[in-house]
């Protein structure tokens, strides 16, 4: 289309895929390899094997998978809860309040993470609202984050959504209890399951709000990940890295995939 | 402004006020978000106005180091972003090609992976005892490492451009898929040259998404975290870690606070400039 000649086109698409391969291929592979890899001195690792799957699969390190996994359901459920409800009731509001709405919500995109968690540190650190110590700071920390993508997500879908089959709705008398969930709320089911996936897939990302707030006994999967690479373990921190990157395709593939029975305009 | 004023002038009679009090519902989850962003974040300030932190910590040589240090990291790597990430977005735009669909997805799926694993990557790749230096070795037969630069700026600005650049492809995809295919052929067909068709028509549509794209990916880097804490920061202190290690690894929460709070304002004055300029390009 812009390129005629079929010798520049082979140039640059060449070009093209070295850059794709060496930037964003090459880091991802070589995570996987390292974590399959024995040893690893030379120019290719060896003595490939799965017995550091195995031991990222028990013990400490599974726990913190799991920690990981609760962590970023509960946090990907609460804030999609909120930024839903926060989302389709900001349409209603008049526009100097949806402003503020919009811009609270985007806060904690716009700052850093590690500044919101010395935040939630210092806030939630003493009574009635004493939550530092316990796992559910960083649950707090993971819905806080996540929130803004949420919210922003549903605000998205909304937008595209077509008003006709709320209005329809509306004029054959239906309730906004029944329009909310015979009609909004199923259109708007293949945004939510997307929006599910990448709240999920962040949390179980994070690692600047949940190195501040994290007690010794609700570890996550990243600060875990940290911990090995702070001791030199690198080769059981890439196996660990790997299933960590396992579970988020698998958790944005199945939430990606909820499409309901009606499709988005 | 003025497309807001003039919308004002000619259509006098506003949609109806809110008719019923529908709007009240976005009062509890507000009040959730206030409570858990917003007081936290001036608890900050609070605590940064305690003892007199403020004369400690900007006095010393640490944070002017760390703060010059994320700006140029940050700032370089925006750059290396809006580079790479033009091309790439041109290429699979405008020279298609079979597979173009999956790449762009890896790219996108980038968006959702932990920084930190980028990190982790280099250090097999390009560390001391890497991959790509015992290639070299093998080669050349030299013992000491050629690529030494994992844990320098040029290590960090390296990863944040591999990891940030998906943020500028995104947004000029989605001006490119507005581009009408026959504008680049009749420009093509009165003799311009491909560079030309870069130049005069697509780069014009490209300026404003790559601003947007550009300060976001700026905002983004500096407040990277997991990137440069996965270098040890041993030879790269930035903003984040210094937070980091100044609240959790030494307890000086007042210390903290004053960093935090620095870079709480510029993010936030950085912000709200991205904000001006999402609304122009989608205001159009």
């Amino acid at each position: 289309m812009l390129l005629w000649s079929p010798r520049s086109r082979a140039v640059v698409l060449t070009v093209f895929a070295l850059v794709v391969a060496v930037v964003f291929v090459l880091p991802l592979g070589t995570v996987v390899l390292a974590g399959l890899a024995g040893s690893w001195t030379g120019p290719l690792p060896s003595n490939l094997g799965l017995t550091r799957f195995g031991t990222a699969l028990s013990g400490e390190d599974l726990a913190s998978l799991s920690v990981s996994l609760q962590t970023a359901f509960l946090a990907g459920g609460i804030a999609l809860i909120v930024g839903t409800w926060a989302a389709l009731a900001a349409r209603e509001a008049p526009d100097w309040l949806r402003r503020i709405t919009d811009a609270v919500f985007h806060l904690p995109i716009a700052v850093p993470s590690v500044a919101i968690g010395l935040g939630l540190l210092i806030a939630f650190n003493s009574r009635p609202l004493l939550l530092g110590g316990t796992r559910w700071i960083v649950v707090l920390a993971h819905t806080v984050l996540v929130l803004a993508f949420a919210f922003s997500a549903v605000s998205a879908a909304l937008d595209r959504l077509d008003p006709a089959y709320r209005q329809a709705a509306e004029s054959l008398g239906a309730g906004p209890v029944r329009v909310l969930t015979r009609i909004t709320l199923p259109l708007l089911l293949p945004a939510l399951g997307a929006a599910a996936g990448l709240a999920v897939a962040l949390s179980m990302g994070e690692l600047g709000a949940t190195v501040m707030v994290y007690p010794a006994t609700w570890k996550t999967l990243p600060v875990t990940i940290f911990g090995l690479t702070d001791r030199g373990q690198v080769f059981q921190a890439a196996a660990s890295t790997t299933l960590l990157l396992a579970v988020t395709l698998l958790a944005l593939i199945v939430l990606g995939r909820i499409r309901g029975r009606a499709a988005l305009r | 402004m003025t497309t807001v004023l003039d919308r004002d002038v000619t259509t006098p009679a506003d949609p109806a006020p809110p008719r019923s009090t529908a709007w009240l519902w976005v009062l509890p989850p507000l009040a959730l978000v206030l409570l858990v962003v917003l007081y936290p974040l001036l608890r900050v300030f609070w605590e940064s106005s305690t003892g007199n932190s403020w004369g400690d910590v900007l006095g010393s040589q640490v944070f002017r180091d760390a703060l010059w240090r994320t700006v140029a990291i940050a700032a370089t790597s925006t750059a290396g972003c809006l580079v790479l990430g033009t091309f790439l977005a041109i290429v699979l735009a405008f020279v298609p090609f079979p597979g173009s669909a999956l790449v762009g997805r890896l790219i996108d799926t980038v968006l959702a992976l932990p920084s930190f694993l980028i990190t982790l990557a280099f250090t097999f790749l390009y560390g001391s005892a890497g991959a790509v230096n015992a290639a070299i070795s093998a080669i050349t037969g030299s013992s000491s490492p050629l690529l030494d630069f994992l844990y320098t700026p040029a290590g960090v600005i390296t990863a944040e451009i591999t990891f940030f650049t998906p943020f500028v492809v995104r947004p000029l995809l989605a001006v490119f898929a507005l581009i009408p295919r026959a504008q680049l052929d009749v420009a093509a067909s009165l003799g311009a040259s491909p560079l030309t068709v870069l130049r005069s028509v697509i780069m014009p549509e490209a300026w404003p998404a790559l601003a947007a794209g550009g300060s976001l990916v700026l905002l983004l880097t500096l407040n990277e975290f997991g990137i440069v804490l996965f270098t040890g920061a041993k030879g790269v202190i930035t903003l984040p870690v210094l937070i980091y290690t100044r609240g959790i690894v030494t307890f000086d929460l007042p210390g903290a606070a004053v960093i935090a709070t620095v870079q709480v304002v510029l993010s936030l004055l950085l912000y709200g400039l991205y904000r001006v300029i999402f609304a122009r390009l989608t205001a159009r």
